[in-house]
Formats: structure tokens, C-alpha cells, sequence
């Protein structure tokens, strides 16, 4: 019988010629990751572990991005935890302020997760990388522990739901809407422990930036990883970053799936999540005239290039609402540096749009744009739980940049076109 | 596993953090059952909900206690005693991959979470810092807000002391009950 894409890599990563969905397997890691608020916990177990050393110095990666630059003392403290053991203990990919980005941005960007790479990471974004052909998946701090000191870890090999999308992608509508429009359809627990397997000619013209932000959120429906085939857009991606080798895996034909889902995508208009779940979808034409506070562009879901592009192509010109906050946060500091040559830093600014420095902030309700009591944001992010971003009370709707940045010109949730010109 | 010495109820002075190694023991090869008064959540209760980041600058288990489900039910903090026990519906854990969140529950003195299902981080995570969780589907239509319970670690045996009905939790994979028996992730990983 054949395998996934993802059976395949667990497979391989656990000396095996074929595993089965269910079987529990050890497996050794090419990466392991943590960022400041789960790596302090893992820190601490480690040393628990009664090692002396991690099993590789160049294969833990550490990136303090949610609380920094520190925004109060005992987020100080705790980076400051993760700095001392990267330092003690001879971790060559650590990231400070400066160097550093979003974590799920910055791996791929330095070539640090590669095709067919097998990783875990203590942030439930870690399926990220899938987007890259790798099998990538979050777990706890403890999980990251006893990684950082053995290199393995034990899985249960997932089951696979393979997602086909088909049809000609209409104008102003992405990657985001893609994956929102998916996880409208199953529920935020439709893949729970499962693989998410994205295919189809869609997915095929699919630009690398569009893939992340897919992977990103298979974990907002429960899945394990969330998983796009390598082809030639992620090998122009990949190939000018990798350091070392790399393998690329397909599903087989015979591969068995615990169910398939098909989406024509033609008639997709963008998609907004309404609070508190990231599963209540609506089309963007249901949501218009919705006041909102704020504006945050950003994230590891989408705070790349591409994302700012589009920002930058609806604000050019144009100022922000003034009763709106709008926050821009570029993915690592090469975005930030990309954005800046090609102008998009100093559109924002003249539009009235503040840009931070890379940070996951105010996506978590960390800082850099906390919601007060009743507050409505509009976001690039990746979760609208209640008091995600702020207060209880206030509220979180998910989208697209393009939408994001069409509604900081409105002061209200409103469609790309209605904003875009000489489209 | 020992075979049981005694059967007894956990008395309200004895925290969760006590049952290391394995859940259905005390310290000493004693075998107990848990009996607490039931918190009842909805579904998809996300760790968020379960410890907000606004407090994630510390690792303290008290002081992550102290918010422990703060913004699904303000009042919890104050109102959980050693002992009790969340019941929740499906998807318990959601979201974010923060074990602050199993560590806030145990901190707080819950003996045990049961929920019709739970996302695969929370999962994990608390096999690996030794939380005890159940997945039991008829168990949470049967149990209501305030219901004393009964729970044998053991078996798996879920009693609701008011209708005085039996419910049968999932039982876990024998590699689980591995790192279960050795109290967590960490001491399994150092026996082997």
C-alpha cells in the first residue's frame, strides 16, 4: 500500500520502510525550536534530564520573538533564561533583537528548515514549514526538552485529509482566504490529529509566500502539519538558501486518505473570520461596514514580502481612516529591509500606518497594540479567540492583507476592490 | 504497574502534583481514586481561554495558577479547590502549544480534565508533565456543573456520585501508560 507525503517523511526519520496512520514511532529531528515563552519552561526540564550537553549545537534553533524587545521585566527575565543557555551551552542558532524575526518567517528565510526535514517546534505554528515539503509540527516544552537532549521524539503517524483546489483563483483573493475558507468548512477541530495535505492546480500557481500562510493554520482546524508537495516555486525558494541536503517527497498515487476535499475556487470572494473562533466564516461582502479600531498587518501567518506588497499596492496614496490605529509588522528584519528598498516602509508611515520591528506582539495580546474593553480589530493573524489581542471583551476578525489594508483606508471592513485603483 | 494496596479517597489537602509517578498512585504505591466537584466548560476551550498570554512572563506554576481560566470564567481562580475536576466538551486545548496552560490546570490543584476529545498539543503535553487527562464521550452528557465525581485513574472508571451512573474513558496506548507510569515525559526519557 502507499504512503503520504507525510508517512513518508515520518518513515524515513524513523529508520522505516512503511508506517501506518496510528502507529507510535520514535523518530530522530532535524530541527527543534523554541522562542521565549516556551523555551524558559524547556530550559528548565532539560536540566532535568541530568545531560551536560544538547544532542547537536547546530540543530536547535532559538528565537526570542514574542515578548521582545522585552515589554516588561519578567519577559526580560525570560529571555534573558534563553540567551544564558544559548550562550552556555553553544547554540549556533540563536536569534537575538536585531538578527531575529518571527520565528516561522526567519527558519525558512535563513534555509534552517528545509524539504523533507522532519521538525518539531515548542509553537503551535511550527506547521509552517510544511509549506516547504518538510513535516513540521508544535508541541509543548516538554516535548522541546527532551528533544533538545536526545534529537528524537515519538509520534502518532497521522492520518491524511487531502484538500484539492481547483478552478482559476479570482483577483484579491489568496492564500489566506484559501485556508480560512477551508477551516469555515471543517471546523477548528475538522483535521484534529491529522495531516493536512493542500493540492490541486491551485496550489500549483500558489506563490511560496501564499503557502506559508496556508500551512500556518492548519493547526487553527486541529492538524498535526499541514503539508504542500515541493515543486519548483519552493526549489527557487529553497535552493538559494539551503546549506546542506535535502529530499523531496510526494504521496503515492495508492496513498490512503482518510477523507478528500475538493473546493472550486472560482467563485471565492475573500474571507473573513468572524470572533471567536477562526471557523466562523463569512464572505467579505457579508462582513462590509463592520467599524473597527484597529488594523494589524503582520505575523507569522502573514508577515512576508508578498504580504507587505499588497499592503503597500492599497495604501499608496491614500491615508488611513482617522479613527483607525493601524500597525504594520514586517516577518524578520530582511523583510523589514526589502520592504524599506522597495518604498512599501515609507508608504505605510505616509499613510498614517505605524511599522513595528519584527514581533509576534500584539497577535497574542503580548504588547504592541493591545485591544481595550470592547474594541474590534481587523487582522492578518491567525487566531480570534476571546481576549486573543487585548481584553475579554474586545474582539478579533481575521483576513487577508488585502482586505486589512482596504479597510485601514475605510475605517470599516471593507472589500479590496472598493479601495484598489487603476485595477 | 503494583498490584493496588488500598483504595481511598483523595482528601482536599493532596494535590495533583502528589501523584507522580503514574497517575493512579500516591507516592508510595498507594493506589487512590480522585472524587471532586465538577467545573463544566463548552467546546473548543482554547489555551488562551485557559491561561491568556498577557500572562505568559513568568513560568511560575502558582503564579500561572492564580489566571487559570480566566477568560472563560473569571471566578475559577477563586473558586477551584484541590481535588476538582474540569469536564469539558470537545477540542479541550486548542490553539496555542503553551504548556503553561496544562501547568496553570495543574497548578490550581484539578486532579483531572475529562472532555469528549482534546487537541493534539494539550494532549501531549499533559501526558508529558503528568496531568491526568480522560477522553469520554458519555460521560460529558451525563455530568453536570457542580456534580461530584468519582475517578479511578486505574481503570479508567468515571462514577457521577449524584446519579451514582459509571462511564468508561478511553484507555490509553501501552506506550502512554509508559511515560504515565514514569509521572511524565522527562523521567521516562532519563530511565531509558
Amino acid at each position: 500500500m502507499g504512503m503520504t507525503i507525510s508517512q513518508k517523511i515520518l518513515a524515513e526519520h524513523a529508520g522505516r520502510e512503511f508506517v501506518e496512520p496510528g502507529e507510535l514511532i520514535n523518530c530522530r529531528l532535524d530541527v527543534v525550536l523554541g522562542n521565549d515563552v516556551t523555551s524558559p519552561v524547556a530550559i528548565s526540564e532539560f536540566k532535568k534530564l541530568g545531560v551536560d550537553k544538547v544532542f547537536n549545537q547546530e540543530k536547535i534553533v532559538l528565537v526570542p520573538d514574542h515578548f521582545t524587545p522585552n515589554k516588561d521585566i519578567k519577559s526580560a527575565e525570560q529571555c534573558k533564561i534563553v540567551r544564558d543557555f544559548a550562550r552556555g551551552y553553544g547554540i549556533k542558532n540563536y536569534f537575538e533583537i536585531g538578527q531575529m524575526g518571527i520565528e516561522h518567517c526567519l527558519l525558512p528565510e535563513q534555509g534552517l528548515v528545509l524539504p523533507g526535514d522532519l521538525i518539531i517546534g515548542a509553537d503551535s505554528h511550527t506547521c509552517t514549514y510544511g509549506a516547504l515539503g518538510a513535516f513540521a509540527t508544535g508541541v509543548g516544552s516538554t516535548d522541546m526538552a527532551a528533544a533538545m537532549g536526545t534529537g528524537e521524539a515519538w509520534f502518532k503517524v497521522p492520518e491524511s485529509i487531502k484538500f484539492i483546489y481547483y478552478g482559476k483563483l479570482p483577483q484579491w483573493v489568496g492564500g489566506k482566504d484559501l485556508i480560512l475558507h477551508t477551516i469555515g468548512d471543517i471546523g477548528v477541530d475538522g483535521a484534529r490529529y491529522m495531516s493536512m495535505e493542500f493540492t490541486g492546480e491551485v496550489i500549483k500557481g500558489l506563490s511560496i509566500d501564499n503557502r506559508f500562510t496556508m500551512a500556518n493554520m492548519a493547526i487553527e482546524a486541529g492538524g498535526k502539519n499541514g503539508i504542500i508537495a515541493a515543486d519548483d516555486i519552493t526549489l527557487e525558494y529553497v535552493r538559494k538558501r539551503a546549506k546542506r541536503d535535502f529530499k523531496i517527497y510526494h504521496s503515492d498515487e495508492d496513498a490512503k486518505y482518510f477523507a478528500i476535499k475538493e473546493y472550486d475556487v472560482s467563485k471565492l470572494e475573500p474571507v473573513i473570520a468572524f470572533p471567536h473562533l477562526p471557523e466562523n466564516t463569512k464572505p467579505v461582502s457579508e462582513a462590509a461596514d463592520i467599524i473597527v479600531d484597529q488594523v494589524v498587518i503582520g505575523s507569522c501567518t502573514n508577515g512576508r514580502i508578498e504580504d507587505l506588497k499588497i499592503a503597500a499596492s492599497m495604501l499608496k496614496g491614500k491615508k488611513v481612516h482617522p479613527e483607525i490605529r493601524v500597525i504594520i509588522l514586517p516577518g524578520t528584519r530582511e523583510i523589514y529591509l526589502e520592504a524599506l528598498r522597495r518604498g512599501y516602509i515609507e508608504t505605510f508611515v505616509e499613510a498614517g500606518a505605524v511599522v513595528s520591528t519584527p514581533t509576534c506582539g500584539p497577535c497574542l495580546g503580548g504588547h504592541m497594540g493591545i485591544l481595550a474593553k470592547g474594541e474590534k480589530a481587523l487582522s492578518t493573524t491567525n487566531r480570534n479567540f476571546v481576549g486573543r489581542m487585548g481584553h475579554p471583551e474586545s474582539e478579533v476578525y481575521l483576513c487577508s492583507p488585502a482586505v486589512a489594508a482596504a479597510s485601514a483606508v475605510k475605517g470599516k471592513i471593507t472589500p479590496p476592490w472598493e479601495v484598489a485603483t487603476g485595477e | 504497574m503494583n498490584s493496588p494496596l488500598h483504595i481511598i479517597y483523595v482528601p482536599p489537602s493532596i494535590s495533583s502534583q502528589e501523584f507522580i509517578p503514574g497517575w493512579g498512585f500516591l507516592k508510595g504505591g498507594v493506589r487512590v481514586k480522585l472524587c471532586g466537584q465538577v467545573h463544566k466548560f463548552g467546546s473548543d476551550i482554547d489555551t488562551d481561554a485557559i491561561i491568556p498570554a498577557r500572562y505568559l512572563n513568568t513560568i511560575d506554576p502558582q503564579e500561572l495558577a492564580s489566571h487559570c481560566m480566566e477568560d472563560a470564567d473569571a471566578t475559577f481562580s477563586e473558586r477551584v479547590k484541590a481535588g476538582d475536576i474540569i469536564v469539558a466538551d470537545k477540542n479541550f486545548g486548542c490553539g496555542s502549544s503553551r504548556e503553561h496552560a496544562p501547568i496553570a490546570i495543574k497548578g490550581a490543584g484539578v486532579s483531572c480534565v475529562i472532555a469528549r476529545s482534546f487537541a493534539r498539543i494539550f494532549y501531549r503535553n499533559s501526558i508529558n508533565i503528568g496531568l491526568p487527562i480522560m477522553e469520554c464521550e458519555e460521560a460529558i452528557d451525563a455530568i453536570n456543573d457542580g456534580d461530584q465525581v468519582e475517578v479511578d485513574l486505574e481503570t479508567g472508571k468515571i462514577r457521577n456520585l449524584r446519579t451514582d451512573k459509571e462511564y468508561q474513558a478511553v484507555p490509553f496506548p501501552e506506550f502512554m501508560q509508559g511515560i504515565i507510569a514514569k509521572g511524565g515525559l522527562i523521567n521516562y526519557v532519563k530511565a531509558k
